[in-house]
């Protein structure tokens, strides 16, 4: 009979959380809603589920993304996950081939050395043994660089790691207690019976020429099970939460679950996955520039985890969505807080222990006392009937300049046109919708759609992306909705607009709302190439920096608005680029203020280059010439 | 009596002993730019609302000072938050929370009063 009392604590942790871990999973499977529910049983038996395993792999094994994006913290979390699944894999596999039975326990595998302290003795099983340290020097490897990011996270290229609570600390140094439990355990059994490979049995026999090996090992033993016990324990209750989490929320993605705008079990999933990595904090703008520290989504998450009163968090955020862009786990960051904007959950606490860590999952969402609707007195608008609407939007009327190219572009492209809100239209909803407001926003949405309906244009071209993708997302409209980028660009194509190519070199600042909000990246930067030489920045596209005016941000004040406006300038015009362009008028009006480059919508580039129509038909073949616009970008 | 058309006028003076000012200091203890504002009006100015009623930022920001709270309360629901006017104050003032405070404040004394 092979067992020790000391295999007992990693036992109980091992069944413990196991057991926790399936519990766990089918309640959320069950709190699905039906539809979800039938996604992921499809999922599971279908095509995604072999796309599931792979991500597993690369993602909570490999962990792809993070070494993309920063090689020696991927290696960390790679060598630490990697490493140790394969200790157990070969630790299983060695127990089962070298042991005295097939399929074995799995505390024999994990304590094998114990078991069989003399293995080692053929070259196979010598070269076995070789593996089997080297998977432990790559974990352990990964162990110092852990350790290391504690005291300084540089080490690692991280500004900023993410402050823990007691409960994780404990965890994490049982976690750091594991490795080098067994490394020393190991090394002593080795040691005494001259076993091991370059670490183990290099460790042992140093260890054994001047300690009693044999009798020193039983006590590692024993702290290598106890702190495998404790960490297991501790698991549900701390941020490793995510290591089982993570794959079934892989799971629920791939069969195509997403959050919506409900609370409800996927977004569980999703906070419970967020290994509080800290890459969000070190993406996020109001960290850097700012300096508000305390707010990223790493917190949002560990807030609602902690079932703690995190309105104070959902609110003060740019909604830039770069954290989202950057998570390594993909949670989709921004439509929880979004989730968390709208219900404003009243900030009842208490202080016990047991509602922090066990929660009322779950929680009915109590009805918002919200008075009657407050914008009855909107009057009714006299609608003209044209193909194309135009709609300036609030901050487009803020800035003339946008406004007037837009109506010159539109006069020189020949449509039928109508511009909707000439005399200042109402709004289109998505400011009270960031603020958490959606049945108000619905009634300006409605309002709105009326006029837009009784037009009966087929097309609604914007110059705001607040607008933009308010129009695209929660209007029910059956007409194409464009950014007046989009528009120039299929002006350009079909060859209603004939526009001169300037000498300017232009830096672009991709818009929050119109790049990651609405995957609007392509149509901007075109247009611009079209008509001048583009610069590139180091910050494009899915990287592209907020400008630090958003709406999304209720809380923070003018001062560090203005530090990251003038942060974003400094970046985007290191190039020294003639003009700094963007695609959105708050924007605009945001980075005009804090930086001497001249700041311009696209539309007011596209307008100053427009074609005078006399000028038009002297040369009607080739106003654009190809030629020079090659020679210019050398 | 014969009747001439006259009457006597209610009282116009500001009572600030009278007037509770819970919501103005509700605000400015959450948000202290709202102190800095010199009811310069730039936004009533700009303000999408306005454009349509006789709704005014500006005043809204006068009366809740005073206490005047009646007015501000049937009407500071009417914003849309749009934020232009955070755009165009002189003084820095975070406006739209401003708004979003005094909102709150409306619900919370309300909801404290029944």
């Amino acid at each position: 009979m092979q067992f020790d009392i000391f295999t007992l604590p990693f036992n109980i942790g091992l069944y413990f959380i196991l057991i926790y871990a399936v519990v766990r999973c089918v309640r959320w499977f069950s709190d699905l809603s039906k539809a979800d529910k039938l996604r992921l049983q499809r999922g599971f038996f279908g095509r995604p589920f072999s796309q599931s395993i792979r991500e597993i792999f690369l993602e909570s094994l490999i962990h792809r993304k993070i070494l993309k994006t920063n090689p020696r913290l991927g290696y960390m979390h790679m060598s630490l996950a990697f490493g140790w699944f394969l200790l157990i894999l070969f630790g299983t596999i060695e127990a089962d081939v070298f042991g005295t039975h097939h399929l074995n326990a799995p505390y024999k595998a994990i304590f094998f050395r114990f078991f069989n302290p003399d293995h080692g003795q053929t070259p196979f099983e010598r070269s076995y043994a070789f593996l089997m340290d080297f998977i432990l020097a790559f974990v352990l490897s990964g162990l110092l660089l852990a350790v290391l990011k504690r005291f300084s996270s540089k080490i690692v290229g991280m500004k900023k790691t993410t402050r823990l609570k007691p409960l994780d600390k404990i965890a994490l140094t049982s976690l750091w207690l594991i490795f080098p439990s067994r490394l020393i355990a190991e090394s002593l059994t080795c040691g005494a019976y001259g076993t091991g490979s370059f670490l183990t049995g290099t460790l042992g026999s140093f260890f054994a020429s001047f300690l009693p090996a044999n009798e020193l090992a039983y006590p590692f033993w024993w702290l290598y099970s106890i702190s495998l016990g404790t960490f297991f324990v501790l698991l549900p209750l701390t941020r490793y939460m995510h290591i089982p989490t993570e794959l079934f929320l892989i799971f629920a993605r791939n069969s195509g679950i997403t959050t919506g705008d409900q609370p409800g079990s996927y977004k569980e999933i999703q906070t419970y996955s967020c290994s509080s990595c800290g890459i969000c904090i070190d993406a996020c703008q109001l960290n850097f520039s700012a300096g508000i520290t305390n707010i990223q989504s790493a917190y949002l998450m560990k807030g609602i985890r902690n079932n703690t009163n995190v309105s104070d968090i959902a609110f003060n955020c740019l909604m830039c969505g770069r954290c989202d862009q950057k998570c390594p786990v993909g949670i989709e960051l921004s439509p929880i807080r979004m989730i968390h904007r709208r219900n404003q959950e009243n900030p009842v606490q208490s202080g016990k222990l047991i509602d922090r860590y066990f929660p009322a999952r779950l929680k009915p969402v109590q009805p918002k006392t919200v008075p009657e609707p407050s914008y009855a007195w909107l009057p009714e608008q006299e609608v003209e009937k044209a193909d194309v609407l135009y709609f300036a939007g609030c901050m487009t009327h803020l800035t003339p300049a946008i406004r007037n190219s837009m109506i010159s572009i539109l006069d020189a492209s020949g449509l039928n046109y109508s511009f909707m809100d000439k005399d200042g239209g109402i709004c289109c909803g998505r400011p009270l919708m960031l603020s958490g407001q959606d049945k108000e926003a619905r009634e300006l949405i409605n309002r709105n759609s009326q006029i837009i309906w009784k037009s009966g244009a087929h097309t609604i071209v914007t110059s705001c992306p607040i607008c933009y993708k308010v129009f695209r997302e929660s209007y029910y409209l059956d007409v194409e909705v464009l950014h007046h980028t989009e528009f120039i660009q299929k002006l350009i194509a079909d060859g209603s607009l004939r526009l001169n190519f300037m000498r300017k070199r232009i830096a672009y600042h991709t818009p929050c709302e119109l790049g990651r909000g609405s995957g609007i990246y392509k149509a901007p930067k075109d247009v611009l190439k079209h008509v001048a030489q583009f610069q590139e920045t180091a910050f494009e596209d899915e990287n592209g920096l907020c400008c630090g005016g958003s709406l999304g941000n209720m809380k923070i004040s003018n001062a560090q608005r203005r530090a990251i406006a003038s942060d974003v300038a400094a970046e985007l015009t290191k190039g020294n680029p003639d003009i700094l362009a963007t695609s959105c008028p708050l924007c605009k009006k945001t980075l005009a203020a804090v930086t001497s480059v001249k700041v311009a919508d696209i539309s007011e580039i596209v307008a100053s280059a427009i074609i005078d129509p006399a000028e038009k038909k002297k040369s009607k073949d080739s106003c654009r010439m190809p030629d020079l616009a090659v020679d210019f970008k050398m | 009596m014969e009747k001439f058309g006259f009457a006597i006028s209610k009282g116009r003076q500001i009572d600030y002993d009278a007037n509770s000012r819970h919501i103005a200091a509700y605000i400015s203890e959450r948000e202290p730019s709202f102190r800095a504002c010199i009811e310069c009006g730039c936004c009533s100015g700009t303000c999408t609302t306005g454009n349509f009623t006789r709704f005014s930022l500006r005043e809204m920001h006068i009366l809740m000072k005073r206490g005047e709270n009646k007015e501000v309360h049937d009407n500071i629901r009417k914003c849309m938050l749009c934020g232009k006017c955070i755009l165009v104050c002189p003084r820095g003032v975070n406006t739209r929370n401003v708004v979003t405070l005094a909102r709150q404040a409306f619900q919370i004394y309300e909801s404290n009063a029944v």
